[in-house]
């Protein structure tokens, strides 16, 4: 009964074994699907538990898994009163490896705070299991398992249909429920799920192919597990800086995790906020320098100039600067009682940085039963709630959209209250913060010159002339042979060059191409003239 | 993932001690002089240099370690000018206190928990970083990397807070604290993998070599003065975990390098903790001390 089944021993010799991959992952299911027993099996099948620990879940009073069969469910079984209660309540990590790949896998609940145990847990993992049970079916749980994951930017579905021995390991059934979830992963946005049959009780599929399903021809789970190339994001580099190293007055560098991408020594770069520029002058560790260091490496940065960069100061690569606002808008999971509102100010941390900043309003609310977006009525997140919503933030941020960023477009909330954890985000986008008036300087930008009119006493052969140079060189006129006071006003606010040829003003030059280089001079170069001053 | 594990791994640890060393106003590391300890110092190093370590090491020393354990951790802090706290609870430790008296329960209790919720008071400290591992023991396997403790430095599994990316969230109010695990998402092999590859320093104590032990009454091996009616032996042995010397057995091996021990560790068929005898008193008891303040 204690026995282990012995597999191939893995050709784990220590220098091979430090080259091993990693692999985070997450696991979804309902409550009863089979969850813990297929970790279990995952843990047992790949000799990731020790003996003593199987005895004391054969000598276990609870056994849910049949006459003479170890209840494998029993070795991920948590806390003392979890136990008791015999449900499982928060997020647990178990640990896993083969001669290929160490797995670290998030285990989360399958009923109610799923919604921020789930976040909580997929937010560190690059691949999910979803499992269905195949007596049931797709159930809507399935479907909100897959939209966590696509909102906490997970992109790799593997969907294991459980319990198969109990349909008649039927292909027929297989098919039926893989062809109706596959509808919904794609509406997702989820590439290439791996769909697979499983008996998480008896084996099949899961460390092993098993005999009872010859007609699946894919790879059991965990050999899918080892090989499955996992996309790596090609993002810009970017390291918020953690702290700053300065041991002696010949040193000062500054160290952090690199979020993502890679720098090299002499890289140009920019730190911000500010956006001075400079370039990488060495990439120290304890190890000696680097040529060269890729996300997610911890290093300590010494930079050519001498800026002002302290903890949260932020290091990207130069010309490719993150988005800096204060106003953005951001998909939120929220996680404790009190709700998410616009009453008081709360802490988000960002990278490295605390800030704080305000609810300014609810964009929309995801139904989880549902799974519409909708109810333009809503003013507040209550626990386990999910929403887009936008934020003021006392100072800017700069930030990468999630969707191609995960770890520059984070956010966790803190009740500034209670100092709990209170919400996670995800930030999309930048939302302009107020309507700037356009300003006279702006529009001088654009045209070049100040709003003016010229009188040209009479001079109409001039004043076509003078309107097409003052075009060309981007400027914007109009010939008018005189005009009322509300139309000056109008054309005067709206930064434009009036040519009034009847009226009488300054003596020109004769010559039509000397007056219009004199006139141009004054409208493009004298930034002194005031605006709507006469000439 | 084009990273291999051991330096990831690496990376999120030193992320985490270079979080809280930023966050918090007192930090200290627990260090209990055993190979996870050892691995957490280096990734100390690592995580400041070329600057020193910028928060003190405290060992709470029952007064029944192994004689090799403190010759090794005195020799290693001064080699490294390391700030080294070391506390006992006196009064406890003059009273006798044994496991064979007060049982292993009340003996923990005292030497331990007590003792280093006395240092963590006396020294003002706001967090502390231990190297526990998730994969050590069932209840830590939803431990977070901060873990949160009252102003009694006790642990309500209830009120730990979410975990999301590397943002963790580090605001405490006057008097209350934190535990840190910086090793959590590492297992054993990683640990000595690691030890491997970086030719970290450890107590003899882990090499296999003949030594004088006794034999208990459970069959075990210890390196401790014999009990009335346990026999004397010399044995090719060695431990796997370090504690008290009245409570932690030693094992039969032939393990006397690295990769022998490695070797060792992946034909293994029993936990680590195994031969600790506190963790059997009954099932969920390391659960019960971690409420009371043990690490
Ligand atoms: N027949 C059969 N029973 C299973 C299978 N997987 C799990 N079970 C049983 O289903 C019940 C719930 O399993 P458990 O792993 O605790 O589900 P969880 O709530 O998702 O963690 C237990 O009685 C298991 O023994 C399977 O593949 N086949």
């Amino acid at each position: 009964m204690t026995e282990i089944i012995t597999l191939a021993h893995p050709a784990n010799v220590p220098g091979a074994t430090a080259e091993k991959g990693l692999l985070r992952m997450l696991t979804c299911g309902s409550v009863d699907d089979g969850k813990s027993t297929l970790i279990g099996r995952l843990l047992y099948d790949s000799r990731s538990v020790y003996e003593d620990q199987v005895q004391s879940i054969a000598k276990s009073t609870v056994n849910r898994a049949g006459a003479g069969l170890l209840d494998l469910s029993l070795l991920t079984d948590g806390l003392r009163a979890e136990r008791e209660q015999g449900i499982t309540i928060d997020v647990a990590y178990r640990y896993f490896s083969t001669a290929k790949r160490k797995f670290i896998l998030a285990d989360t609940p399958g009923h109610e705070q799923f919604t921020r145990n789930m976040a909580t847990g997929a937010s560190t993992a690059d691949l999910a299991i979803i499992l269905i049970d195949a007596r049931h079916g797709v159930l809507p749980q399935s479907r909100r398992h897959a939209q966590i994951c696509a909102l906490l930017g997970i992109r790799q579905v593997t969907v294991a249909i459980n319990k198969m021995d109990l349909a008649g390991y039927s292909e027929s059934r297989y098919e039926e429920i893989r062809s109706e979830f596959a509808t919904i992963l794609d509406g997702l946005g989820f590439h290439n799920p791996y769909f697979l049959p499983v008996s998480a009780l008896a084996g099949d599929n899961v460390v092993t192919k098993g005999t009872k399903m010859p007609w699946f021809d894919g790879p059991a789970l965990l050999e899918y597990l080892e090989t499955v190339e996992v996309e790596s994001s090609a993002a810009e580099f970017r390291m918020p800086v953690q702290l700053v190293v300065r041991p002696d007055l010949h040193f000062r560098g500054y160290a952090g995790q690199i979020a993502s991408g890679t720098v090299r020594k002499g890289d140009a770069v920019e730190v911000w906020p500010g956006g001075k520029h400079t370039t990488i002058a060495r990439i120290v560790t304890y190890d000696g320098d680097l040529a060269e260091a890729t996300a997610p490496q911890s290093v300590t940065l010494v930079l050519e100039h001498e800026l002002d960069v302290a903890r949260g100061s932020l290091i990207a690569a130069a010309g490719r600067a993150p988005i800096a606002a204060r106003r953005f808008r951001a998909d939120i999971v929220w996680m404790q009682e009190r709700p998410l509102d616009g009453t008081h100010m709360w802490v988000i941390k960002h990278g490295t940085r605390l800030v704080r900043a305000r609810l300014i309003r609810l964009v929309d609310r995801l139904d989880i039963a549902t799974l519409t977006r909708g109810s333009a009525s809503a003013t507040n997140l209550g626990l386990n709630d999910i929403g887009l919503a936008e934020f003021e933030a006392v100072s800017p941020l700069h930030f990468d959209p999630y969707s191609t960023n995960r770890s520059m477009g984070a956010i966790v909330l803190i009740d500034p209250e209670t100092n709990a954890t209170a919400g996670a985000g995800m930030i999309r986008s930048a939302v302009e913060s107020t309507f700037r008036p356009v300003t006279a300087a702006e529009r001088e930008g654009r045209f070049g010159h100040n709003a003016a009119v010229v009188r040209l006493n009479g001079r109409h052969s001039l004043a076509s002339r003078l309107e097409r140079r003052i075009f060309d060189r981007g400027g914007v006129a109009t010939v008018r042979d005189h005009a009322s006071v509300d139309l000056l006003e109008a054309l005067d606010a709206a930064g434009l060059i009036v040519i009034l040829v009847e009226e009488a003003g300054p003596a020109w030059a004769s010559d039509d191409g000397t007056a219009c280089e004199q006139i141009l001079k004054e409208l493009f170069v004298d930034h002194g003239l005031e605006s709507g001053e006469a000439i | 993932m084009n990273l291999p594990h051991l330096r990831l791994l690496e990376a999120e640890s030193i992320h985490i001690l270079r979080e809280v060393a930023a966050e918090f106003q007192r930090p200290v590391m627990l260090y209990s002089i055993g190979k996870d300890s050892s691995v957490m110092l280096r990734l100390a190093q690592k995580a400041f240099f070329p600057g020193r370590i910028p928060f003190p090491l405290l060992h709470v020393d029952t007064g029944y370690k192994f004689h090799e354990m403190i010759e090794f951790r005195d020799k290693l802090t001064a080699e490294l000018g390391l700030n080294l706290i070391v506390h006992r609870n006196e009064p406890a430790i003059a009273q006798g206190a044994h496991p064979s008296i007060l049982g292993t329960q009340r003996c923990c209790q005292l030497l331990k928990t007590q003792s280093l919720l006395d240092a963590l008071r006396e020294g003002g400290f706001d967090a502390a970083f231990g190297g526990a591992r998730r994969d050590e023991e069932k209840s830590r396997a939803k431990e977070r990397i901060y873990s949160f403790r009252d102003t009694h430095g006790q642990w309500e599994p209830r009120a730990q807070r979410p975990e999301l990316w590397n943002l963790y969230n580090s605001r405490i109010h006057p008097g209350e604290s934190i535990r840190v695990f910086p090793l959590s998402n590492w297992t054993e092999t990683d640990i000595w993998h690691y030890i491997h590859v970086e030719s970290i320093p450890i107590v003899p104590l882990y090499y296999a070599k003949e030594r004088d032990a006794v034999v208990d009454l459970r069959g075990g091996i210890r390196l401790a003065e014999a009990a009335p009616g346990e026999p004397a032996v010399r044995v090719k042995c060695r431990m796997r975990s370090l504690g008290c010397s009245p409570c932690t057995g030693a094992i039969r091996s032939e393990a006397d390098t690295l990769p022998k021990i490695i070797d060792e560790l992946l034909t293994f068929r029993r936990s680590e903790r195994e031969n600790r005898v506190i963790d059997h008193d009954t099932e969920g008891s390391m659960e019960i001390k971690k409420r009371e303040g043990y690490f």
